[in-house]
């Protein structure tokens, strides 16, 4: 779906004036420089409020070009109302083309979740990042934070699992799953599930973090080694499902739980809903299109 | 056990200034292997100030601190040691006990991941490992090893002030560090942890500077004495000599206002 | 018979600042000499000072003037001179003191408190453990309270186990204060037994006796310390 291309009356491009546009790259760079390194950066006041994406806003905006095609999802998906107010945000103040394709998008911006169609070079990835911070719940105070990352002093991340496995028997970590960024900086990937994590690692293209409340950029260069954090004798493994995707039959990719009724039916259904409706339209199906089977009775 | 030639920690007379107001000053002393030596002072002598200043946490005003590393033999630790370097020392071979167990503990994680943290911090990564090593040392503090994955809030002021002792000897330091590590606790329980305490620098032959203000602890855990009024070191020898014989009118004062019990 | 303690012109004295700096002298210009083999007792009346010599020959008084000469290692020491280190280490391995009290720790089995000197010399602990148990037999001791703290124990059991302590590391100086009070004639003996041991080996054994049959039996000299009081003192 293209949109109108004609720009909003008295908004710079992108909406953010030059200069901001500017010194957010200059932090960019200096991220992209630091693999994993939370770089500050100046965040400006954003037409939505904190907790609603605009640190992956401003990211977005300061390397946006006219002929730039943007994607946005929320949780997979390119219809929810997040995905779509900012991809309405980019076409009206940038005049971009925007897509819902996946491989056709030059700039993705995502919201906890990494597309299950691979990524690659020339293709640019934002995530929407709440709490930068990876030590944040175990150690609040910010100078204590920085001089761990500065001096590698990890120990503290390590406590967290141990604690998962001690009460959970495994690691119950399932979403922001800390990893170890090119051997030197431990990173918290936002709130992606720990499916996606292995994605990152060595991805062909360009991944930037923007946190607006908390003023922080990372990134992570194409092709930088990226290592879930773990244990020896409990190594870091990936969610797994017992059904396929309920509409295209998927076996790999990630699945969100719909429930049908009150009488305990559900189905999963894939979380890229992108993804999803490419393999319908080539053919694959799933069993949503089966009688349920063993209808619950309510007592 | 004593025999050591070279000295753990040498203390060359340091003084902590804030501002006018005397910390502590010109104080000089020389720890050996094995040793334990008290400091003993009311409050507001400077015993905790030099402390601080002696475990690496507050740089002195003047003088030194030199300490026997297990490489690098003996470093000054202010002006030879960078701040990571002194980081890495105070989670490997020094350990400081608060008085306040909650200071030195993390109350929101268990005790098995509060004894287990410097492990990790150094790069274990095995966790049934790190979780037996946590249960031995449950052991030798007496905490019943079932509570393991408890938090330390549901623990007594004793079993925190015990595990956090766990916690800093899990590394195996050579030298610790304690303020008042009794304070605040009832006579039975602070007899228990004595004794414990006691057991351990046995056992492992550690070296510790013990800061408290009560003669009692001091004449039970440490070999040497120094009493410590108005930021000065007003006399020093040893615990029973200081005890038995004191030379310094503060020390008299100190020494026969003990209620015998 | 090799000279083990030198004392030069040694003087003692108090100042009470807890009242008005008030000075007591007690002794001015001791010399004294102790050589292994030799049992000596010290004499005078009660009160005279015997236990202060006692405790600054152990460096647990301090002395205002003179020399106390130790052989220990191998070479003389000043304990007037010596750092707190050094004391330590002589009280470890050269001299010995068997106090009048046992100075009792909760939670520390007999067993233990007899064995811990034996372990400060070196030995491993299963040896020294097997030492205590042998000397805590001989002072009759039972063994049901081997593993219980002296804390419950008579008078005369905790005295003997700090006899016991006192006697199992073979200390080439031992100081004695009181060894055979609250014993009975039975414990008395084996406790003569320990110390004619002791000079047997070598050892320069000084002893406070109030019992004179002990110390006719054991003793091979006398050192009065009335001779030394200090003037002022009537």
């Amino acid at each position: 779906m293209s949109a109108a291309l004609d720009q909003q009356d008295g908004y710079n491009f992108a909406y953010l004036d030059e200069q901001t546009k500017r010194m957010i790259r200059r932090s960019i760079l200096k991220a992209v420089a630091i693999p994993g390194y939370q770089v500050p950066f100046a965040g400006r006041e954003m037409p939505m409020p904190y907790g609603w994406g605009t640190g992956g806003v401003q990211v977005t905006a300061a390397i946006i070009g006219k002929d730039d095609v943007l994607k946005v999802i929320d949780q997979g998906s390119d219809d929810t109302t997040n995905a779509v107010s900012i991809r309405k945000f980019f076409a009206k103040t940038a005049a971009v083309e925007t897509t819902e394709a996946t491989e056709e998008a030059s700039i993705i911006q995502t919201r906890h979740r990494i597309p299950e169609t691979a990524l690659q070079e020339g293709q640019i990835l934002v995530y929407q990042v709440p709490i930068p911070e990876p030590l944040r719940f175990l150690e609040p105070r910010e100078t204590e934070t920085r001089k761990m990352h500065a001096l590698q002093e990890y120990g503290l991340m390590h406590v967290k699992l141990y604690e998962d496995i001690s009460r959970h028997g495994h690691i119950a970590t399932t979403y922001a799953y800390p990893a170890l960024v090119n051997g030197r900086y431990v990173m918290d990937p936002s709130p992606i599930p720990k499916f996606d994590n292995p994605k990152m690692d060595m991805m062909p293209a360009l991944q930037l973090f923007g946190a607006g409340r908390e003023k922080r950029i990372y990134a992570l260069p194409p092709y930088t080694e990226v290592k879930s954090l773990d244990f020896e004798d409990h190594p870091f493994d990936i969610q797994e499902w017992d059904s396929d995707c309920a509409l295209c039959g998927a076996k790999d990719s990630f699945l969100d739980e719909i429930v049908l009724d009150d009488a305990g039916n559900r189905m999963f259904v894939c979380s890229d809903s992108h993804f999803c409706q490419q393999r319908q339209q080539a053919g694959f199906t799933g069993t949503a299109n089966e009688l349920p089977a063993d209808t619950k009775e309510r007592a | 056990m004593l025999s050591q030639k070279e000295t753990l920690l040498s203390v060359n007379n340091v003084s902590v200034l804030y501002g006018e107001r005397v910390g502590c000053q010109n104080v000089s002393f020389d720890l050996w292997p094995g040793e334990v030596l008290g400091i003993v002072g009311e409050s507001g002598s400077g015993k905790s100030t030099l402390l601080n200043s002696i475990s690496a946490r507050i740089q002195p005003t003047s003088g030194s601190v030199t300490y026997n590393t297990r490489v690098d033999g003996q470093r000054d630790l202010y002006t030879e040691m960078n701040e990571p370097e002194r980081r890495l020392l105070m989670r490997t071979d020094l350990a400081y006990v608060h008085q306040n167990p909650r200071d030195g503990l993390r109350m929101n994680v268990s005790a098995g991941a509060n004894i287990g943290e410097r492990l990790m911090a150094i790069g274990e990564r095995h966790y049934g490992n790190i979780r037996n090593n946590a249960e031995q040392w449950l052991d030798k503090i007496e905490i019943d090893q079932n509570r393991l994955d408890d938090l330390p809030t549901t623990f007594s002021g004793g079993m925190q002030q015990r595990l956090q002792i766990a916690r800093n000897l899990v590394t195996r330091p050579r030298l610790v560090f304690m303020d008042e590590p009794t304070g605040g606790l009832d006579v039975s329980v602070q007899a228990r942890l004595l004794d414990l305490l006691r057991g351990l620098v046995r056992d492992l032959g550690l070296s510790v500077v013990i800061v408290t203000h009560d003669l009692a602890v001091a004449r039970l855990l440490s070999h040497r004495l120094m009493v410590m009024q108005n930021g000065q070191v007003v006399e020093s020898g040893l615990t029973d000599q200081v005890l038995d014989d004191p030379q310094h009118p503060y020390s008299q004062l100190l020494v026969s206002s003990i209620l015998q019990t | 018979m090799t000279e083990m303690i030198q004392v030069q012109n040694v003087a003692k004295q108090f100042v009470l600042h807890t009242q008005e700096s008030a000075v007591i002298p007690v002794f001015e210009n001791i010399n004294f000499t102790l050589s292994s083999g030799d049992c000596i007792a010290l004499t005078g009346q009660s009160g005279a000072g015997k236990s202060t010599f006692m405790r600054m020959l152990y460096a647990n008084y301090l002395c205002s003037r003179g020399q106390i000469n130790v052989y220990h290692d191998k070479e003389w020491i000043d304990l007037v001179q010596a750092s707190p280190h050094q004391i330590l280490n002589i009280r470890e391995k050269t001299l010995g003191y068997v106090s009048q009290f046992l100075r009792v720790i909760p939670r520390v089995s007999t067993l233990e408190i007899v064995a811990e000197p034996l372990a400060n010399f070196g030995y491993e602990k299963p040896i020294a453990l097997e030492a205590a148990r042998q000397i805590l037999s001989r002072l009759n001791i039972p063994e049901r309270l081997w593993s219980l703290s002296p804390l419950t124990f008579s008078g005369g059991e905790q005295q003997r186990v700090n006899i016991a302590r006192g006697f199992i590391a073979n200390y080439p100086i031992m100081l004695l204060d009181e060894p055979t009070a609250s014993l009975d004639a039975a414990n008395r003996a084996v406790v003569l037994g320990l110390i004619e041991e002791a000079k047997e080996r070598g050892a320069a054994i000084l002893g406070i006796f109030h019992d004179h049959e002990t110390r006719n039996a054991v003793c091979t000299g006398e050192f009065d310390v009335t001779a030394y009081r200090s003037e002022a003192y009537v």
